[in-house]
C-alpha cells in the first residue's frame, strides 16, 4: 500500500495515496497503525484526501486502528474524507465514533485541546 | 425495445482484482441506456457491491483447488439488475449479521450489511456444489 508517514510534533499523519482502500490493502494498513502504536505513537491523524473508495474491510481496519489507539490513551482521527466516503460512515454510522476533520491542519489541532 | 445486458466473469481468486470488478460495475451504471436516476450514486453502489459479495466468496467461498477462478454474472433487462456472485466453498452462514453496535465495534461484519442496505432483494443459496449471492436491484 502506498502511505506517506510525517510528524507533526508528536502527532503522526498517515497519508493513504490510494483511490482504493479495500481487502486487498487494507491489512497493509491495519498493520502500519499497529506497529506506530506499538513504537509509542497514540496521537494518529488518518489522512483520506486521495481515498475515493472505501469498502467494509477499510473501514475495519481504521476501526482497528481506532480501538487499539482508544487502548493505549491515544487517539485516531481521520481528515479529508471524500463525499461518497463520508456517506460509507454515515451508512455504517461510524461517523458517530470517529472524530472527521475537513483537513489534516484542523485534526492535528484538535490534539492540543 | 428493453435493454438487455449479460456479462459473465472469471477471476483468478485473488484480491488485487477487486478494483477492477468494481470499475466494470461502474462503468455499467454510467452506460446503461434507460437508467434516469443519479449515475454517479449508481456507480458508487454497484462499485461497493460487487467488492463487498467478491471479497466475501474470496474469502469464505474458497475451492478446494486453489485454481478455481471465481464467477461472476451481472444481468440487466429492462428495470431489474442481478448480480450473482459464486464460490465453491463451504460457504457462510447468511443469517448470522453483526448488529451495527457503536459500543461493541466489531472490525468485521459491515459487508453483508451494506450489500442489503443498498440492494432491493439479497438471497444465499445453494448452486452446482458450491453457493450463489444473489443480488437484485430495480433501476427506477
Amino acid at each position: 500500500m502506498n502511505l506517506q508517514i510525517e510528524n507533526l510534533g508528536d502527532i503522526v499523519v498517515i497519508g493513504l495515496r490510494e483511490e482504493r482502500l479495500d481487502a486487498h490493502n487494507s491489512t497493509d494498513l491495519k498493520s502500519q497503525m499497529l506497529n506506530l502504536l506499538e513504537t509509542g505513537h497514540t496521537h494518529l491523524v488518518v489522512d483520506l484526501q486521495d481515498v475515493r473508495f472505501v469498502d467494509s474491510s477499510g473501514l475495519g481496519a481504521l476501526v482497528s486502528g481506532f480501538k487499539n489507539a482508544t487502548a493505549r490513551n491515544g487517539a485516531l482521527k481521520l481528515s479529508s474524507l471524500q463525499p461518497q466516503v463520508q456517506s460509507m460512515f454515515e451508512l455504517t454510522r461510524l461517523h458517530r465514533v470517529f472524530e472527521i476533520f475537513p483537513n489534516i491542519d484542523l485534526a492535528a489541532a484538535s490534539f492540543q485541546g | 425495445m428493453e435493454e438487455r445486458i449479460e456479462l459473465d466473469i472469471r477471476v483468478p481468486n485473488s484480491t488485487c482484482y477487486l478494483g477492477m470488478i468494481g470499475h466494470i460495475g461502474e462503468a455499467m451504471a454510467r452506460t446503461l441506456r434507460d437508467y434516469h436516476g443519479d449515475r454517479e450514486e449508481l456507480a458508487y453502489h454497484l462499485n461497493l457491491v460487487l467488492t463487498e459479495a467478491t471479497a466475501n466468496a474470496m474469502k469464505h467461498g474458497r475451492s478446494q483447488i486453489p485454481e478455481t477462478p471465481l464467477r461472476i454474472t451481472i444481468t440487466v433487462a429492462g428495470n431489474c439488475l442481478v448480480i450473482r456472485v459464486f464460490d465453491q466453498g463451504r460457504g457462510f452462514d447468511f443469517a448470522a449479521l453483526p448488529c451495527q453496535d457503536e459500543h461493541n465495534l466489531p472490525e468485521h461484519g459491515r459487508g453483508l450489511f451494506i450489500i442489503r442496505t443498498l440492494m432491493d432483494r439479497v438471497c444465499y443459496r445453494k448452486s452446482n456444489g458450491g453457493h450463489v449471492l444473489e443480488m437484485e436491484k430495480k433501476l427506477d
